[in-house]
């Protein structure tokens, strides 16, 4: 069908180019291990505290979800630099499903976010992380859900605004409530002694149950009412971010 | 192969706090016949760029029709992209790409196989002397070679329709003068129809067989360019005198020949149109020798496109260009 080829052809093109040049591969990875080399050892004594045994498998889920947040959010630059260069409208001016020209480019991103994700798991391990493996590897999709759902928004608002200075204040500012409000680096419930008005605050953020699924997933608790509220809204943000997404580039002047 | 009636774009923006429709293009009725290089001629904001995207599907007309390449714009979008070719202002590559794979990526969205995607594409490099750089990145190229890459890259598909967008914008001479001939190449070797749009009048005088000249969202002429520049009544015939003294003497020689009548005088030089100045020049020299008139130098300009804009819309293309 036409539309999953030009899906691939797009997503070739860009996992061609992406891996010509690994370096911003290994950027993205650069914030999650430098979290989990300085950080983690941080959080190793206060263990008990936060109502864990191992500070690593705690820790990994909350790095994996700021991978898959940031890496993806920030998506939408690279789409910025490919306009500017002309290559989105010519792309548009092709027959190619319009849909496709998104997926293909999500599809690329979901591809370096699981490389992505593998390795921090596997740093995870070396670092003493210890867990299921099972549960792991489904924490990775929710994972790749929630990249697919930022990325797919990212290039929508990146269409939609052309402009760098304007895509980045904006996502600074969805970036930086969501890192400190989904308990990421450390949990925010009122047993490990998180103030009340906080906890109720976080529990508008969905990435938070997004962040207890995967602790949980981590454990090996793989069907728990916390690993299906995660699932759900991680379910829900990605249709949203695909439904968002494919309307932006299937309007017209876009 | 283009037809359109009361092609219209208004953009709603925002002025402050108050919301404005500007109104970019006004209703324009363009035909462009098979076989025809057709130039698209206005200062930059004039509306060019806006009807390009309508006809290349790119924006929606407010309002107006069109068939294009003989689909419908509104109804068949999908068969008027397979059948035309785009080349943008700004560019259709990845800098950091291979300019081959760009060439085949693009022939498999318009659905041809990448067997032949390749062929073509390699066909158009040696046409378009882009030979040996397949496997180049485009950021590594040369203005012109780049902008070459864009035309092969628009005409992977074989389109019958090309539309091309400011081609030679930001190019040295030499690099404009080698595009043109590549364009020119597209009819006589190809057959295919060349709509483009320009704002340098030796462009659209050197490739064009007819022009359109749009202003504020409104075609105000269309014509052959010798035609256009007819319309600006004659040469402009410029005098230079040696001494003050001598102007209106001058001045009232030259206004006594056929033309708009009233000669214009700018320190010391002494102007006016005339329909012939061939013909004129040999008598009014010896009248003006026999005046004991003094010249320090004479020039005779041919009317160009900037006078047909001129005279037509009352402002230079150069103020804008």
């Amino acid at each position: 069908m036409k539309f999953f080829f030009d899906t691939f052809v797009i997503y070739r093109r860009q996992l061609r180019l992406a891996v010509r040049n690994p370096a911003w591969v290994i950027i993205g990875l650069a914030q999650p291990v430098l979290y989990l080399a300085l950080f983690g050892p941080l959080l190793k004594p206060l263990a008990r505290q936060i109502g864990t045994t191992n500070a690593y498998t705690f820790f990994v889920p909350g790095l994996l979800i700021q991978l898959g947040l940031f890496g993806a959010l920030f998506a939408g630059f690279g789409l910025v630099s490919e306009w500017r260069e002309g290559v989105v409208e010519s792309e548009r001016v092709t027959p190619a499903n319009r849909a496709a020209l998104l997926l293909g480019r999500v599809l690329r991103d979901l591809s370096l976010l699981l490389v992505q994700g593998i390795i921090l798991v596997a740093l995870g391990f070396a670092f003493g992380m210890t867990g299921s493996l099972p549960g792991m590897a489904l924490g990775l999709v929710l994972i790749l859900l929630l990249g697919g759902a930022c990325s797919a928004s990212s290039y929508a608002l990146a269409l939609s605004l052309k402009s760098e200075d304007a895509l980045a204040p904006i996502l600074n500012s969805i970036a930086l409530p969501v890192l400190l409000l989904s308990g990421i680096l450390l949990p925010i419930a009122v047993a490990t002694g998180a103030p009340q008005w906080l906890v109720t605050v976080s529990d508008f953020m969905p990435i938070k149950y997004l962040v207890n699924a995967l602790r949980e997933l981590f454990v090996g608790h793989v069907i728990t009412i916390t690993t299906m509220w995660g699932a759900l809204w991680v379910l829900l943000l990605f249709s949203l971010g695909i439904f968002y997404g494919t309307r932006t580039f299937r309007k017209d002047n876009a | 192969m283009i037809h359109a009636r009361g092609l219209a774009r208004t953009f709603d923006t925002r002025r402050g706090r108050e919301k404005v429709s500007v109104k970019a293009v006004g209703g324009v009725d363009i035909d462009v016949a098979e076989g025809e290089i057709v130039g698209f001629l206005g200062p930059n904001g004039a509306g060019k760029t806006t009807t390009l995207r309508m006809l290349t599907t790119l924006l929606k007309p407010t309002t107006g029709t069109a068939t294009v390449a003989g689909f419908d714009l509104a109804t068949e979008p999908i068969k008027v992209r397979k059948s035309i070719g785009y080349v943008s202002q700004s560019g259709s590559t990845s800098g950091a790409a291979r300019a081959g794979e760009e060439i085949v990526d693009h022939g498999l969205l318009y659905g041809i196989s990448a067997a032949q995607a390749e062929k073509r594409g390699r066909q158009l490099f040696d046409q378009l002397e882009l030979d040996g750089i397949w496997g180049r990145q485009p950021k590594t190229m040369s203005g012109g070679q780049r902008r070459r890459l864009d035309i092969a890259m628009g005409l992977v598909h074989d389109p019958r329709l090309v539309f091309l967008d400011e081609p030679s914008t930001g190019l040295d001479p030499q690099a404009r003068a080698n595009l043109w001939t590549h364009i020119a190449d597209l009819r006589s070797k190809l057959g295919t129809t060349v709509f483009l749009t320009t704002h340098y009048l030796d462009e659209a005088d050197a490739l064009c067989d007819r022009i359109l000249v749009i202003d504020h969202g409104v075609i105000v002429a269309s014509d052959t360019p010798e035609a256009l520049k007819r319309q600006v009544a004659g040469d402009l015939v410029e005098l230079v005198l040696a001494n003050e003294e001598q102007v209106a003497a001058a001045a009232s020689h030259l206004g006594k020949l056929s033309g708009d009548g009233t000669a214009r005088v700018d320190g010391l030089v002494v102007s006016m149109r005339v329909p012939h100045a061939g013909t004129e020049l040999p008598g009014l020299l010896r009248a003006l020798d026999s005046a004991g008139v003094t010249l320090a130098a004479i020039e005779v300009r041919r009317p160009t496109l900037d006078d047909v804009f001129l005279t037509m819309t009352g402002r230079s293309l150069r103020e804008d260009a």
